[in-house]
């Protein structure tokens, strides 16, 4: 095969145009994440003079530790809750879309705008929406007679961390289900609807089968999000209250290591962390290689 | 089966476009019918219309006795084969065909039956449990004819099913195509530009153009008696020769040359006069209109000549052991002269 091929007169050459995105991913990235490896076999004393190798302690004491554990179970409901909501969503909004006014630059303008809007203000509007004395939808929620309050009731917080973690993936996924939808091509559903099958049975034998592959994809992507970058949004909301119900992992990495000041716990946490996403992630692709071939 | 009766049909897109124009035809029941035309005169906007996939604007289609007009496709009971196929990429062969039964709710033992004896006839009975990516582009092309075929239509709509095979593979399809159709005995209506698969296939030929009718008629009734230059110039190839002439007192002359004499039934005046290729051939010695040769094609069991009379270009068909020179003297068949009217193009009743 011909491939395009630059010849660089000087040997560093190559390094040198490497070098900056290399120095932004060492520093930025490998460097801390080592740190977070480092720290998290150690333990400091509270005013930070002395550190101790202590080994897998931190570990142990994780799996001790109940608070640990809530926030397992939290961030168990939180990211598939959060991944179903909006990739489900998504796909809603696109097949709509693509339904009512294929290929429609106004509406998908509008419908891609929330990606744009960063997560803790989007946290902070979610918040005014429901807040209990001021939101407009705690006061719409009580014409039918429903008392929400996320600052003392779990469920009510986990439902308004939901929502405000997936508002703005629903875009990003919605863009991805548009993408896919439009290559379906348009035969195929003709040709679908000629051998007797309804819109919703096209759908589900036809054009969902045909999304699996973005379908996938999604879900894996907003399952790492929802796991890892979701902080701002429950900083902005709820800061893992009440009673600890929406404390995912994430934010209690934060809360034990900043305000806690727990570093090796919090590094133990976040190692923890990177560990599960990433099984996570290969056994969806796995899986995805295995289902999805056609 | 069925007979389609299309009555003054015609069709608006909603930007303006008119790509189908008071369209009116009788199919008979049985009766394989090709729409021919050139690209953009509305072939598939009307096949599609057949089959409900575009509304129509006006006019009425029935199928049977009754009128389809409002009718959704899948109640319209025809089969379709698309250009590309439109197989269903994550079903195997066998879902692939019997997934338009099971739509309709037919016994599984009879699904499998009928599978099973739509794979025989089509030879793709070894590639039922395979995807249609693993499969090529002939057997693609089966697989959608199978899916027409296991559902027994009351009419076949096929959309250039053959245009993305290869030339060989394309004249044996065509062949198939002609021969499972007799058998089945389904109505069918065929979409293609290629005249070739139009005469070779149809009971009747639709020769559209610009979204109206141009001519229907057997595929030697078109090919011998075109209604208009454009006809004359779209089937048949080479194309039939046109060029402007004058008539007077029955001696049609070429730019001031004559060609041809003892015409009768044609008014004296100026007029477009047809020649089929096969139809000028070398003059005995010492007759004939010099014809001055520019270049040859060799077709094999034909030759094509051409050149140019009195600056106008022709071709000729010659048989391959004919001597050629640069300088040659020709002569025309004076009956098997098409005549059509210098404004409007249309053939001239004699
Ligand atoms: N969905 C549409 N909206 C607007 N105009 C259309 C649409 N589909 C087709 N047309 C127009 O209608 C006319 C007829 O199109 P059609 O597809 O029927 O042509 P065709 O004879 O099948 O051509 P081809 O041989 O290229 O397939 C064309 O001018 C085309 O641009
Ligand atoms: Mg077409």
């Amino acid at each position: 095969m011909q491939t395009k091929r630059t010849v660089f007169g000087n040997r560093l050459l190559p390094y040198a145009f490497l070098f900056p995105q290399l120095a932004v991913t060492v520093i930025f990235f490998l460097w801390p994440a080592g740190q977070a490896v480092i720290q998290s076999f150690q333990r400091e004393d509270a005013f930070g003079l002395s550190t101790t190798w202590v080994g897998l302690a931190n570990y142990a004491d994780l799996l001790h530790d109940p608070t640990y554990l809530n926030s397992l179970k939290v961030t168990a409901i939180f990211a598939p809750a959060v991944t179903l909501l909006s990739v489900g969503l998504g796909l809603v909004f696109a097949v709509c879309l693509d339904r009512l006014v294929r290929g429609s630059r106004i509406y998908a303008a509008l419908l891609v705008w929330p990606y744009a809007v960063a997560p803790a203000v989007a946290g902070i509007m979610w918040w005014f929406l429901f807040n209990p004395s001021i939101g407009l939808l705690p006061y719409l929620l009580a014409a039918v007679g429903y008392r929400w309050d996320h600052s003392l009731q779990p469920t009510d917080a986990m439902i308004l961390v939901v929502i405000a973690a997936s508002w703005k993936q629903v875009s990003y996924n919605f863009l991805f289900f548009m993408a896919g939808l439009q290559a379906i091509p348009k035969s195929m559903i003709e040709a679908a609807a000629i051998d007797g099958a309804g819109p919703v049975k096209r759908f589900f034998t036809i054009v969902f089968p045909l999304l699996s592959p973005t379908t996938f994809f999604l879900a894996v992507i907003n399952l790492v999000y929802a796991m890892f970058d979701t902080f701002p949004v429950i900083h902005a909301t709820t800061g893992g209250n009440p009673a600890q119900s929406t404390n995912i992992l994430v934010y209690k990495v934060f809360v034990d290591g900043f305000i806690g000041l727990n570093l090796g716990s919090s590094a133990a946490q976040s190692v923890v962390l990177m560990a599960i996403v990433v099984t996570l992630t290969v056994i969806q692709f796995k899986w995805v290689e295995r289902k999805v071939n056609y | 089966m069925s007979a389609i009766e299309i009555t003054g049909v015609s069709k608006v897109y909603a930007g303006g476009v008119r790509a189908v124009s008071d369209v009116s035809l009788s199919i008979a029941e049985g009766e394989f019918i090709v729409l021919v035309g050139p690209s953009g005169c509305g072939k598939s906007t009307l096949l599609r219309m057949l089959a409900g996939l575009e509304t129509i604007t006006s006019g009425t289609v029935s199928i049977g006795s009754r009128v389809v007009n409002e009718i959704d496709p899948a109640a319209r009971n025809i089969a379709m084969v698309f250009q590309n196929y439109a197989l269903y990429p994550h079903m195997s062969v066998y879902d692939n065909l019997a997934y338009g039964l099971r739509n309709r709710g037919v016994p599984k033992a009879d699904i499998d039956a009928r599978v099973a004896e739509a794979a025989r006839m089509l030879e793709i009975e070894p590639y039922l449990t395979r995807k249609p990516k693993q499969l090529s582009g002939g057997q693609r092309q089966r697989v959608a004819m199978g899916r027409a075929i296991v559902r027994k239509p009351d009419a076949f709509l096929f959309d250039e099913p053959l245009s993305n095979l290869d030339a060989k593979l394309r004249v044996s399809m065509r062949g198939e195509i002609r021969q499972l159709q007799r058998r089945l005995g389904v109505t069918s209506v065929y979409v293609t530009h290629d005249q070739l698969e139009a005469m070779t296939l149809a009971d009747r030929i639709v020769v559209l153009n610009g979204g109206r009718i141009e001519q229907v008629g057997r595929p030697l009734d078109v090919y011998h008696n075109p209604a208009s230059t454009f006809v004359a110039s779209f089937i048949g190839s080479p194309a039939m020769n046109l060029a402007e002439a004058e008539v007077m007192g029955g001696s049609v002359a070429i730019g001031g040359q004559v060609v041809a004499n003892g015409i009768s039934g044609v008014k004296d005046g100026k007029l477009i006069v047809g020649l089929r290729a096969e139809d000028i051939q070398p003059a005995a010695p010492g007759t004939g209109v010099p014809f001055a040769v520019r270049y040859i094609e060799e077709l094999g069991a034909l030759r094509l000549v051409h050149g140019s009379v009195e600056g106008r270009h022709l071709t000729m068909a010659l048989s391959p052991d004919l001597p050629l020179a640069d300088e040659m003297k020709v002569a025309v068949a004076a009956d098997r002269l098409h005549f059509f009217e210098d404004d409007s193009g249309r053939r001239m009743t004699r």
